[in-house]
């Protein structure tokens, strides 16, 4: 098992650098003129020669890649209007425009975002599997219609309607706002609580219904006959041996979409004004920030493999049929 | 009542139940299941009723073996699930020790789940995969409290002793095991909790002919030892006159015809039980005896949605008569030891209609 992870960690390593190699040769090599479109509009020779070499754009290719691996790994030192900047391992880069490393800029928005999105996981994870439960057990009644109907009314809205429906009329509610949980735990918790329930049940929706699917089929399992046989309460057979089953497609599908809104969750952090990390990577999208794009794709790179690693040891917890090698 | 133990290892030795059957066990009183199905109709929905099971009646007595056979869709398996209350009847009584447990609910019915067991058809899907061996056989013991906290693994073992497993293997899940072992995990499991008895739904059908033996002569043993009774059901009419006391022979939903295994094997007197026999291969024809006249039924079983008025057999029967599709016969002793629905059963056909013209 140890041995599996390593192995896949090395891997998950190599991954993430291939990504990182092909994203360089998309946005440094693509015929675009990053440089140019930084210089503005009021732009002179000497001052787009000095953001070319600030953005090492005058080097070769490799030697672009070579460098930010360096940085990555030993730390790199970048110089801006004259100043010399140290830029500590991990570097992920230097943003100009905002005069400041990108290592930072992630450190501030990661936490956001990890808030956020395991927050409204535990909301829309608990509720949907609830749901999805409740509604296979009591498969064709009026209950399982409405949980059906709904869940996919509220899957056919376009997400920044809900988003916004819940951020316009959820008054009730804390006003949102983000706070170190270290620093202050209740307000952590009451200040992220609108968009955790935004997130939570717009997912849920989803969750209801792969988690029926689920449920139903593996409800009719023979074996769940046999827990019955042998005089288990219905609770046990239900959520022993049926839920239990049933909760392998939810933990894949689960990962995958934990891995997406760790660079993704732009609406929500958009309408609750949340400084997180999508949010960051679609204004360095807008303003052709190219150390910070680079950054959300390292770190959207590493989420992704994460995810995949952890589901894939979860599949052997949940199925002692799987085998990891 | 005397609960009989289970005993194992070191007091093998109790074989000192008679082979004689004892008091009634179990009766079905005319058992009733029908399921309702959806078909479109040109306006909402047109629902109709599977007659799965339809008029069942019939007794087990204690450390009895009753053989259950008939086509496939005859209603056997179904009569299983009633009898072990896995579904809940239409109509009829489930009579055990005399008491009914045909309406019970769930949790009443607990204390009769130890008593009656079932063995799976499919030792590959009903052995939960996500469960080790241990915990499958012990969550029995644990659910109804057969054994005392520190003791349960030990009991465990020892049922994997008496099925012929090695107790070793109590740590592993269902797929190390080959399929006749997996068949014996579950013949363990219903062990496990000493029923006085258990229905076995083919429990051999999806094993290959040499486990099937062992695991025949498994069931053999056991029914000896511990003088459990069985409701056995099978498509292979040799291994049902191998291990039956009594038959009865299904036809779509009801009893053709009931008796003992001598009797139905060595005279059948209903039309269906004669094509029946007559279709099991027959060895004397290698060995060049003259083969025995196969009575070939033309066509398939009518549907359980809209069964045939009267006989129920009637529209594959050779002996068909007016009577059949406006009287359905009554299951009786017609001049013969055995029980029979059929009102052709024991009289040359050709007499009767000459009774029933001379009647009219």
């Amino acid at each position: 098992m140890l041995l599996y992870i390593l192995r896949r960690i090395l891997i998950a390593i190599s991954v993430v650098a291939v990504t990182l190699i092909a994203s360089f040769a998309l946005f440094y090599v693509a015929p675009t003129d990053p440089a140019g479109v930084l210089c503005g509009e009021r732009c002179t020779p000497a001052r787009y020669e000095e953001i070319r070499r600030s953005l090492n754009l005058d080097e070769p290719l490799p030697s672009q890649v070579g460098n930010y691996f360096k940085g990555l790994v030993v730390g790199r030192t970048y110089e801006s209007g004259g100043t010399t900047v140290e830029c500590e391992a991990p570097c992920l880069g230097y943003s100009y425009l905002l005069g400041q490393p990108v290592t930072k800029l992630f450190a501030q928005a990661i936490p956001v975002t990890f808030s956020l999105v395991l927050g409204g996981a535990i909301v829309y994870v608990s509720v949907g599997l609830l749901a999805g439960v409740f509604a296979a057990r009591r498969r064709g009644t009026l209950f399982d219609r409405v949980t059906v109907g709904v869940s996919l009314i509220l899957n056919s809205i376009p997400y920044f309607i809900v988003a916004l429906i819940i951020s316009l009329y959820a008054t009730f509610l804390p006003p949102t706002q983000y706070t170190k949980l270290f620093e202050n735990p209740a307000m952590w918790a009451s200040g992220l609580l609108a968009a955790w329930l935004c997130l939570g049940l717009a997912n849920a929706a989803s969750y209801t219904r792969y988690s029926r699917g689920s449920m139903i089929e593996s409800l009719g399992e023979d074996f769940v006959r046999t827990a019955r046989a042998k005089g288990l309460t219905e609770r046990k057979v239900v959520y022993g041996h049926g839920l239990r089953a049933a909760l392998t497609p939810v933990a894949s599908i689960l990962g995958v979409d934990l891995a997406y809104q760790l660079t993704n969750t732009v609406f929500t952090e958009t309408i609750f004004g949340l400084p997180g990390v999508g949010l960051m990577t679609l204004r360095a999208f807008f303003t052709f920030d190219l150390p910070v794009l680079m950054g959300g794709v390292l770190v959207g790179s590493i989420a992704l493999v994460t995810m995949n690693l952890i589901v894939d040891v979860l599949y052997t917890v949940l199925d002692p049929r799987v085998r990891l090698s | 009542m005397t609960t009989t133990a289970i005993e194992t290892g070191s007091g093998r030795a109790k074989r000192g139940v008679p082979r004689v059957p004892g008091a009634p066990l179990l009766e079905l009183q005319d058992l009733v299941m029908h399921f309702a199905t959806r078909g479109d109709g040109l306006l909402g929905r047109k629902t109709s009723k599977v007659q799965a099971v339809d008029g069942v009646s019939l007794t087990v007595r204690e450390g009895e073996s009753l053989g259950l056979v008939g086509e496939s869709g005859c209603g056997k398996s179904t009569t299983a699930q009633l009898i072990t209350r896995l579904l809940k009847p239409t109509s009829g009584k489930i009579l055990y020790q005399g008491n009914d447990i045909a309406r019970l609910n769930e949790r009443a019915l607990r204390p009769y789940r130890r008593e009656i067991q079932l063995i799976f058809q499919d030792p590959y899907s009903s052995l939960n995969p996500r469960h080790t061996v241990g915990s499958i056989i012990g969550t029995a013991l644990r659910t109804h409290n057969m054994t005392a906290k520190g003791k349960e693994l030990a009991r465990v073992q020892e049922l994997l002793e008496v099925v012929g497993l090695n107790p070793e293997h109590y740590n592993r899940y269902p797929h190390e095991f080959s399929g006749g072992q997996r068949q014996r995990i579950g013949i363990a499991r219903a062990l496990a909790v000493q029923p006085k008895i258990i229905v076995a739904d083919e429990p051999v059908s999806a094993l290959d002919v040499s486990i099937q033996a062992q695991v025949m002569n498994l069931l053999e043993d056991l029914r000896k030892e511990f003088g459990i009774a069985f409701v056995f059901i099978a498509h292979d009419l040799g291994v049902v006159r191998h291990f039956c006391d009594r038959i009865a022979v299904m036809y779509l939903g009801r009893i053709a015809e009931i008796g003992n295994r001598d009797d139905i094997y060595g005279a059948p007197r209903h039309p269906y039980t004669q094509a029946l026999l007559s279709a099991v291969p027959d060895l004397g024809t290698v060995r060049g005896t003259p083969p025995k006249a196969r009575i070939r039924l033309v066509g398939d079983p009518p549907s359980p949605i809209n069964p045939p008025s009267g006989c129920r057999f009637r529209t594959r029967c050779w002996k068909a008569a007016e009577v059949c599709a406006k009287e359905d016969p009554a299951l009786t002793r017609r001049n013969s030891p055995q029980e029979v629905a059929c009102h052709f059963a024991e009289a040359p056909e050709e007499s009767i209609i000459a009774d029933l013209r001379a009647d009219a």
